[in-house]
């Protein structure tokens, strides 16, 4: 049987990795969590252990190349490649669900019996090997999940730096009672909880998925989330971005978009209402020094949020080389740790996919985010009359622990203001 | 049932045994017509006569000397430290004749060595050691160290009817200080066996002698906060009740050991290896320990106050367990 090697995700918001050495070579016979091959990521570097025994059969990522995590990296042939039977690896034993990613094919049909028919269904994605992402615990901890089945990667930690504790693994099984038998090895796995009998797919989650289900509801549980939303006119913006936007282009080879005005603006309002600008700490509240805007940008396999580092001290020249520069390589997927750290306030734009606005949940440990609606022309009252006019709704969502409503509004009024009665010069 | 002292508990258990046994007898400085430094051989010449109950010279390893001798005659000596410190003094005729005996020749030592331990009460390095560890580490011995007046009572009569040498521990903090409900009459309890002082389910809190008081102090300042402290009183030393021990440990699953010896070479250190070795798989956090520092007992009653474990000290250990 063959296992597939792949490149495991070192934190939260590590997209990639660089593989430095390998410790085996092609042929080489490797132990299960022997160090298989040493990775560097900008935080990190780490021996990686192989999630199987066995041959080392191919490497197919060398030295100095870095992938994106997931990526295979390599294969090994297992024990007991001889034995026919499609069995689940042992690896995924431990997640149940796995499993039923697998075709619906029973083990005895004959492999002539599949040819003859039309159309074969397409062959399922490779399973990657489990994430072998470390989880603090304790040995009570790993006897529990041991004893139930449990996959701790999916136990949310509350204890010393997201330590995973007893109370943790028994919340959790109290939540999830269906996980506390091992299943049959034989038996179909059903769907875990939800009673539908109709057909269904189940996939696992992503790293990346896990990672921002994790973040949302730890937002929802830690912050007060209050929404408002204020409408903006354009006009003023437009005028300035249909007269310089050639000039712009021609000058600094960059595309004149609409974000780095609405990050001006936030920054000018996060300079007059700082509290926006800080995070909570157990009944302090940390006011950040520094701006550092953090920009959503959607991809296919989630959200990224690069940060525009010291976002105060650019002119507007300098935020637009900025995102433009990060959002490019969030695409491409080039960001290091240190591009999505740090941020101290968030703009998220739902408005390009058509939104009027949104209410976006915070960036922990932010206390705020803004979301920038679809900007389109509406007929509104301007002198007692229907104008047509380029409109914005912007919405902010706050944290009420330390924002009361006024002050949110008021810093929205500013960022209206800005973009309203814009002054700077682009160019 | 009458109210009593820790120290009127202790001189009743002592009281009864003399009554009920001729063989006791008692061997001290200033037991006799003093009625002992801290009194609580008081009224005893009076009753027993000067024949049961032996002022002697200040030379500890003679008084330790001829006990072993009148207890290998079939005498059941109690013999009095002034205070624990002094101990030292009798050190050879305890771990190299009276521990030893039983093991060389078969023969019993029914020997009681009793007195005053402990810091609190501003008695400097000489008079405020809690130096149990010497002899827990002596096999041959059993080391007693009673928390409650009913404790006491139970256990210095118990150790009385041993046919082991007994080191018996009372902690001079509580002399005066606990009050308890003590059952007359004659009743025992059994060394090498631990209680549990306040049941709890979040961490175990494994302590002795005057700790125990400490441990419950945190454990109700702590009630509040949700956290449930269970208490283990072990009761005696050597032998130790393993058993309650990793029984508690399996139930709370975190573990504080708690003494007023100091840290190295203490007795938390031999717990946490026990624990380690039989209950690794029931611990959710790391085995932490609250002890005095390694130093002398300080005179200073502000350092002796810093020196000391208290129940401050313990509840933030337990905080950052529970927070683990």
């Amino acid at each position: 049987m063959l296992t597939q090697v792949v490149m495991p995700q070192m934190g939260e918001s590590v997209a990639e990795g660089t593989v430095t050495k390998w410790y085996k070579r092609v042929g080489d016979r490797v132990e299960r969590d022997e160090p298989l091959f040493e990775i560097s990521t900008d935080k990190v570097d780490a021996e990686i252990p192989s999630p199987a025994a066995g041959v080392l059969t191919k490497i197919l990522v060398g030295e100095n190349q870095t992938v994106e995590v997931n990526t295979v990296v390599a294969e090994i042939e297992t024990e007991g490649s001889g034995a026919a039977a499609p069995g689940p690896e042992p690896a995924a034993a431990v997640a149940p669900a796995a499993d039923t990613v697998s075709p619906p094919e029973s083990p005895g049909s004959p492999a002539a019996a599949r040819a003859t028919e039309p159309a074969s269904p397409p062959a399922p994605p490779p399973t990657p090997a489990p994430s072998r992402r470390e989880v603090r615990s304790s040995p009570l901890v790993r006897r529990l999940a041991k004893e139930h089945n449990i996959d701790l990667a999916l136990v949310p930690g509350t204890g010393l730096g997201g330590r995973v504790s007893k109370k943790d693994v028994l919340a959790y099984l109290a939540h999830s009672p269906g996980t506390s038998a091992p299943p049959p090895a034989s038996a179909p796995l059903a769907a875990p909880s939800i009673p539908f009998s109709g057909p269904t797919q189940v996939v696992p989650m992503t790293p990346m998925r896990r990672q921002i289900a994790e973040r949302m509801l730890l937002s929802r549980r830690t912050s007060a989330h209050v929404s408002t939303v204020f409408e903006v006119e354009m006009t003023r913006v437009s005028e300035v971005r249909a007269q310089q936007a050639a000039e712009f282009e021609r000058r600094h080879a960059l595309k004149l978009t609409y974000t780095p005005f609405f990050v001006r603006a936030a920054v000018e309002a996060l300079k007059q209402f700082p509290i926006l600008n800080s995070s909570v700490d157990g009944t302090n509240i940390v006011y950040k020094r520094a701006i550092h805007i953090g920009i959503a940008v959607a991809l296919e396999s989630g959200l990224i949020v690069p940060v525009i580092k010291g976002a105060d001290e650019k002119n507007f020249l300098g935020i637009a080389r900025a995102i433009h520069d990060l959002a490019e390589r969030a695409r491409t997927k080039r960001l290091g740790v240190e591009d999505v750290q740090d941020g101290t306030f968030t703009i998220t734009n739902p408005g390009i996919f058509g939104s009027l606005f949104g209410t976006p949940i915070i960036n922990q440990p932010q206390v705020a985010i803004m979301g920038v609606g679809a900007i389109e022309k509406r007929a509104v009252v301007r002198h007692d009359a229907i104008a047509i006019r380029p409109m914005v709704y912007l919405s902010l969502s706050f944290d009420h622990r330390v924002i009361d409503g006024a002050v949110a509004d008021q810093f929205l009024a500013r960022v209206k203001s800005v973009l309203e009665n814009w002054e700077e010069a682009v160019l | 049932m009458a109210v009593l002292t820790h120290l009127e508990a202790i001189r009743q258990g002592i009281w009864e045994e003399m009554e009920r046994d001729p063989s006791v007898f008692l061997l001290g400085e200033d037991i006799g017509a003093y009625g002992g430094a801290f009194k609580v051989t008081e009224g005893m010449l009076e009753k027993f006569g000067g024949d049961r109950v032996i002022d002697t010279p200040i030379s500890e390893s003679a008084i330790v000397g001829a006990a072993t001798g009148a207890a290998l005659m079939g005498m059941r000596p109690v013999v009095e430290m002034q205070f624990m410190d002094f101990i030292a003094c009798g050190f050879d005729q305890i771990v190299n004749m009276a521990a030893k005996i039983h093991y060389r020749w078969g023969a019993a030592v029914p020997l009681v060595i009793r007195g005053p331990s402990g810091a609190g009460v501003h008695g400097g390095p000489f008079h405020s050691q809690s130096n149990e560890m010497w002899f827990v580490h002596t096999p041959g011995l059993k080391v007693v160290v009673p928390a409650t007046p009913y404790d006491a009572k139970g256990l210095i009569k118990a150790a009385i009817r041993d046919d082991n040498p007994v080191i018996f521990y009372e902690h001079k903090f509580l002399y005066r200080r606990i009050k308890d409900e003590v059952p007359d009459g004659d009743y025992v309890v059994p060394i090498g066996k631990a209680r549990v002082a306040r049941a709890g389910t979040d961490i175990s809190v494994i302590t002795y002698g005057a700790m125990v008081w400490t441990a419950l102090e945190a454990a109700s300042q702590l009630e509040p906060e949700g956290i449930s402290i269970e208490v283990v009183d072990l009761r005696s030393l050597l032998p130790y009740d393993e058993e309650a021990v990793l029984a508690s440990v399996r139930r709370c699953n975190k573990v504080i050991l708690l003494h007023e010896d100091t840290r190295i070479g203490g007795f938390a250190g031999e717990l946490a290896a026990t624990i380690s070795e039989k209950a690794f798989q029931d611990l959710d956090g790391p085995i932490l320990r609250v002890t005095a520092p390694d130093t002398p007992v300080p005179f200073s009653p502000p350092l002796e106050k810093y020196f000391l474990p208290n129940a401050q000290k313990v509840a933030e250990a337990a905080r950052r367990l529970a927070a683990y």
